[in-house]
């Protein structure tokens, strides 16, 4: 029955996370008002600094497009039973490979062979980072969650040192401008993002999305993957190695980590700087939790943290940026608790239903 | 629920600033306030301004790089009269909004000035004030008095990051050393050549024990949080120490000689003063010593530590480079 079917889609996946939101905004309200502000006065200028305006829309959107990857990249992970919390470090070196492979181009270079093979090398990087991982757990059992922690502090460290002794411009944090592989702002199509960061290394993005979405769910390989994810003894009783099913889905989140790079290289600085990463890649593993660990939810989670952060700066007038961190943790433990509650409650429900009817 | 707490309005909420009067707003840097350095000089320096100034200022906080500008942007397109960044990070970020918006003023704190191909520094745009100082002349006041009370003819110093903006505290504090005692060794040493080098305590402490085991008294650092382990050695080993920035007594009481203080709020204040007096204009501004721009701590908490003569000197001395008799080096 269709009906049956959009209910089931309204509990299972729509209903749960618009409760945890609602839990958030309460719990917004409250935090709000606690330090003496008017909670709709302060919604409606987050509103406003964001969906509101154009350039606002614009710095979400590329807040979200960096978001998206590491949100990817962790969702990829998780599906294959992997908790990957690299994507950091894979970033940090998806834009630095990027970076590298835009100075070494000559200035002339073709844009589409620029771009590609800057983008290439991006995920090339943040791939052969997260390979590290994946070798070692396929191989050795290694436990992944320390492998890839730890790995952020060598390749931050690593990148750090590269950066500011041999590659950076003096007095600042960066590398020079690259020569070639630059990627145009938005604003150059529609004049109304003006001055924002977006760029279209988003369509670059979106289409890594859908094909993750292609191939976790119209695949063989995906699938395999996912059934590692389920259960790896299972799936390797039906002829699955999951040794090589776990290296391949570390290094592809890393490789996706590792695309994220470039929107802040090609699109927006033209330049690596030291740390520009600020934290994305942790909140990759929120965008990837409250996505479901599913391509099309993992965009709008993107969105919905971008959001968060663009609007926490057009509300910084009125309330420390703390505010927003602290709803940001809000969020998270509310989907991460509100989302089975709120499913066990439903189906109580309705077996209670059932039986009395 | 959540519908009924969005009409509650507390009393004291903020209301839409009026049009017309001194609107500043500034940027801090990823730090934030809070940071007992650069941030809170800024913040204060700022209150300051809207206590004597009649200013309305507001703060903006990034939450990450792309918020530098973001938060730049946001006040200059709300018609701030000035906006102000806050570290040489936002260098660039100035530099591309002031071409944007030539009718609001900018200034940086600490702007780093690129230096041209014919050697002279390349002016930042009309509408940017690049607020520096001249940290090698505070270095310089408390070189000489590391040199004077330290009495072992060797003095410390442990810098951050090998670069040329910590090499001008070192060349200031080595020229003050020579200046009262020109038989005066002073060991350098510098905690590392990558940004981690300021914030390495560890390694602060093992630089500044090795210093003192070879005899130093007084210690200087400009190191960043690296100098905790600088204090933390001179509390062991019951010798002295120098901080930097900010007043650093409270790190090690008893052991803070004296702090370097680069005062972040007076050339907040300043640049402030000068637009409510509409007479701002863009360039390089230089806070030196005559500026009140530097500065070296005395005070209730270490009169005790400074004997009576040393004061003397060095305030001689600081009358000497303000009428420009001593000329202290930047590089060395």
């Amino acid at each position: 029955m269709m009906n049956q079917r959009v209910r089931t889609m309204m509990e299972e996946s729509v209903l749960p996370p618009l409760v945890a939101l609602v839990v958030a905004l309460v719990a917004g309200d409250l935090l709000i008002m606690a330090y003496g502000q008017a909670p709709g006065v302060v919604w409606r200028t987050l509103l406003e600094g964001t969906w509101g305006n154009s350039y606002g829309f614009g710095q979400v959107l590329y807040k979200a497009t960096t978001l998206t990857c590491t949100g990817l990249a962790v969702a990829v992970g998780l599906r294959a039973g992997l908790f990957n919390i690299g994507a950091e470090g894979q970033l940090a070196a998806g834009g630095f490979g990027a970076a590298v492979v835009g100075l070494m181009l000559p200035a002339g270079t073709p844009w589409l062979i620029a771009v590609t093979l800057c983008v290439l090398a991006a995920a090339l990087a943040g791939g052969a980072v997260g390979s590290v991982p994946g070798i070692l757990r396929a191989r050795f059992g290694a436990h992944e969650v320390i492998i890839t922690i730890m790995l952020n502090f060598v390749v931050l460290a690593l990148l750090n040192y590269l950066v500011s002794a041999k590659l950076h411009v003096p007095e600042t944090l960066h590398t020079p401008e690259i020569h070639a592989g630059a990627v145009p702002r938005l604003s150059s199509a529609f004049a109304a993002f003006h001055g924002s960061a977006a760029n279209w290394t988003i369509v670059i993005v979106l289409l890594a999305a859908a094909l993750v979405w292609g191939f976790l769910f119209r695949t063989r390989a995906g699938y395999e993957l996912r059934a590692v994810g389920l259960q790896s003894d299972a799936a390797e009783y039906a002829g699955i190695r999951s040794g090589r099913v776990w290296f391949n889905a570390l290094t592809m989140s890393g490789a996706l980590a590792g695309l994220g790079g470039i929107n802040f290289v090609l699109g927006y600085k033209n330049y690596y700087e030291d740390g520009f990463t600020g934290g994305a890649g942790f909140l990759g593993i929120a965008v990837a939790l409250i996505g479901r660990n599913n391509p099309v939810g993992v965009v709008l989670a993107a969105l919905f943290f971008a959001t968060l952060s663009q609007g926490g700066l057009a509300i910084n007038a009125m309330v420390p940026k703390q505010i927003v961190e602290v709803l940001q943790g809000i969020v998270i433990l509310a989907v991460a608790t509100a989302v089975p509650e709120v499913r066990r409650l439903l189906r109580g429900s309705m077996q209670r239903r059932k039986a009395s009817s | 629920m959540h519908v009924a707490l969005l009409f509650v309005r507390p009393s004291g909420s903020l209301a839409a600033p009026a049009p017309g009067g001194l609107d500043i707003g500034i940027v801090f840097d990823l730090g934030g306030r809070g940071d007992k350095s650069f941030n809170d000089g800024a913040y204060i320096g700022a209150n300051r301004a809207v206590k004597e100034l009649g200013a309305r200022v507001r703060f903006v906080e990034p939450g990450e790089g792309s918020d530098r500008e973001a938060g730049l942007r946001l006040l200059a397109a709300e018609g701030m009269k000035l906006v102000i960044g806050v570290g040489f990070i936002f260098t660039d970020d100035l530099t591309a909004l002031a071409n944007e918006y030539p009718g609001v003023a900018f200034a940086g704190v600490d702007f780093a000035v690129a230096i041209g191909p014919d050697g002279k520094p390349i002016l930042p745009p009309k509408n940017v004030a690049a607020l520096r100082f001249r940290e090698e002349q505070g270095s310089f006041l408390v070189g000489a008095i590391a040199a004077l009370v330290g009495g072992s003819k060797k003095v410390g110093f442990v810098g951050g990051m090998d670069t040329p903006l910590i090499h001008k505290f070192e060349a200031g504090y080595r020229a003050g050393v020579k200046e009262v005692c020109p038989d005066c060794e002073v060991l350098v040493q510098y905690a590392g050549v990558t940004p981690d080098a300021f914030r390495n305590p560890g390694r602060g402490k093992e630089l500044a024990l090795s210093q003192y085991q070879q005899g130093v008294n007084v210690i200087y650092h400009a190191s960043g949080s690296t100098g905790l382990g600088v204090f933390e050695a001179a509390r062991t080993m019951n010798r002295y120490a120098i901080g930097v920035d900010a007043d650093q007594y409270q790190e090690a009481p008893g052991r803070v000689l004296t702090s370097m203080v680069k005062r972040v709020d007076n050339a907040v204040y300043d640049v402030i003063l000068r637009v409510s007096e509409n007479r701002f204009s863009g360039g390089i501004y230089n806070f030196g010593l005559a500026e009140d721009g530097v500065a070296y701590i005395y005070d209730d908490h270490n009169r005790a530590l400074i004997p009576d003569n040393v004061r003397a000197r060095v305030e001689a001395l600081k009358a000497e480079v303000i009428a420009g008799r001593i000329a202290v080096p930047s590089s060395r």
